[in-house]
């Protein structure tokens, strides 16, 4: 029997794998010493059970345990990053470069550095919703001390040329943060390869916890951070705060499931998400945006001409899918990545992002492919802009009450 | 976001849906808001001897809200003059449709799509008028 909402929405979060969950119980009633303790056995108990786990996130992305530093999520990790990396090198310049597509924590970071005196180019993409290493190249100056660039986008799923990014940044001695929140489990990535100075990861899009993350601080060559969290010098300085051990157990473990599982689940997956494209397909005036080839198959973000996205929220409410129509938030915004694609509006308006994931059925995707033809089409039916460009009207030529 | 019963029940069931032949007698469209904007409202009207309106439809792309207001619009024009159909007010749509204060905008873009549809009737009234 399918169960009703179906989740579609696994880049907003994921589920809990049960057996992560079973592995972080014991660490909240039994095994719940302070890993800061060094003096007895309930101190060293979840001291090893921290570091286990930190062997775990290293080893999903190829790196040495000692650069990884525990968070509450990747919001902090790219705080930390961003912050720390402009405060420590701030005697070198003062000149940042990012992405108009990132994350919020990344932007919002961003915008708090420019208050501080800091300088930040906000790089547009192309159409595909990739980075044009020309332009990013160009954007690149003497004073310029830190880059920051997402690996996989959370709206589009598009993933980033990393490694050109990090051969370009070393070669010129700058400081680069990539944003892996959405790309663990997803994509390989080994850190021994890429470039990649400062990475950060969340537990809770890779099937663990929510409220845990880490952040990757290279050693070889060494890069520093100024500490944002102060307090009794947890984890080598770099973030006070006792350690979470129960989530961290859930994220080492919950990545260990992605190192394992990875490749299978992305076939399986990749097949769902095609089926799920193709049912789509034979609805007229259906757009993919961002690039479909440089993009983890877990996404699928499609603009449906002619039907307002948050209409269509309200008419497919069996599925947990999200907009790119702002509206909900009261801003009346299109997505702002959308917008950065040259989407027009009206397409940033009418666009749906589904994000299928470890517990997605050919059921569930099938069920949506029906749902969504009947809909739309009685959206259709109501919209004034669908009756117009059946009688050939083009809309880029009408002349718009704007309000 | 939570809807208000009575906006799930336009939205669900819209009333007078449709259009009517622009050049049919009496009938008179006004369209309003913009694709970029998320929200385009066309209402028409049919207006009959003495300046009653005798029919109405709508087509709306836009919220859920939107489709209500504009769905809920046609029902309350009917039966009123045209002039008796501008005293409509975006807080009695507002109103009747508990819509929160994020979704005003739908009300007032519905009482501008009345105002454009009768400043449509009026303008082809006085065409007419002078032959
Ligand atoms: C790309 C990206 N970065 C950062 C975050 C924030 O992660 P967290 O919820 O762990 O703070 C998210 C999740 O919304 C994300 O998708």
């Amino acid at each position: 029997m399918l169960k009703l909402p179906i989740y579609l929405d696994y880049s907003a979060t994921t589920p809990v794998d049960p057996r992560v969950a079973d592995k972080m119980i014991p660490y909240l009633v039994e095994k719940f010493g302070n890993p800061a303790s060094r003096s007895h056995a309930f101190g060293w108990e979840t001291e090893t059970a921290v570091e286990e786990a930190r062997a775990e996130v290293a080893k999903l992305v190829n790196a040495d345990p000692k650069e990884i530093v525990w968070t509450s999520g990747a919001t902090e990790s790219n705080n930390l990053a961003l912050k720390g990396a402009a405060n420590f090198y701030a005697g070198k310049g003062k000149h940042l470069v990012t992405v108009k597509t990132e994350h919020k924590a990344v932007l919002d970071t961003c915008r708090e550095l420019e208050r501080l005196g800091f300088e930040v180019t906000y790089l547009d993409v192309k159409e595909d919703g990739l980075l044009d290493l020309e332009v990013f190249k160009a954007a690149l100056r003497p004073d310029t001390i830190v880059v920051s660039v997402m690996l996989v986008n959370n709206e589009i799923g598009v993933i980033q040329p990393i490694a050109e990014i990090g051969e370009i940044c070393r070669a010129k001695g700058i400081v680069l943060h990539v944003d892996a929140a959405q790309a663990t489990g997803k994509v390989a990535i080994d850190l021994t390869a890429l470039k990649v100075d400062l990475m950060s990861f969340s537990a809770h899009k890779t099937y663990g916890p929510k409220g845990v993350g880490a952040l990757y601080v290279r050693r070889k060559p060494r890069i520093r951070l100024a500490a944002q969290m102060h307090g009794g010098g947890h984890e080598r300085g770099f973030r006070s705060g006792t350690l979470a051990t129960h989530q961290i157990v859930g994220m080492g473990e919950a990545f260990r499931l992605a190192r394992l599982e990875m490749g299978a689940e992305n076939e399986r997956v990749r097949m769902l998400r095609d089926r799920l494209l193709k049912g789509l397909s034979d609805i007229e005036h259906v757009y993919v945006n961002g690039d479909m080839e440089q993009r983890v198959p877990h996404n699928l973000n499609i603009s449906f001409a002619y039907v307002e996205g948050e209409s269509l929220l309200m008419a497919i409410k069996d599925l947990a899918v999200s907009s790119g129509s702002a509206c909900t938030s009261a801003s009346l915004e299109p997505s702002y990545v959308l917008r950065a694609l040259g989407r027009e509006d009206e397409l940033a308006h009418s666009s749906i992002r589904f994000t299928l994931g470890r517990f997605t059925t050919e059921e569930e995707v099938d069920y949506a492919i029906r749902l969504l033809h009947d809909k739309i089409g009685r959206l259709r039916e109501l919209s004034p802009l669908w009756e117009m460009v059946q009688e050939g009207v083009d809309l880029s030529t009408v002349q718009w009450a704007a309000h | 976001m939570a809807y208000s019963v009575k906006v799930l029940d336009h939205y669900e069931n819209p009333r007078n849906v449709g259009s009517f032949g622009n050049e049919e007698e009496g009938v008179a469209t006004g369209m309003v808001g913009a694709p970029a904007c998320g929200d385009v409202m066309k209402l028409q009207i049919k207006v009959g001897k003495g300046g009653v309106i005798e029919d109405a439809k709508f087509k709306t792309y836009g919220c859920g809200s939107a489709i209500a207001s504009s769905s809920l619009v046609t029902e309350w024009v009917k039966g009123k003059t045209v002039e008796q159909a501008l005293d409509i007010k975006n807080t009695q749509i507002a109103e009747e449709l508990a819509l929160p204060p994020v979704k005003i905008h739908c009300s007032i873009l519905a009482e501008d799509a009345i105002k454009a549809a009768v400043a449509d009737y009026k303008k082809k009234h006085a065409e007419q008028a002078v032959p």
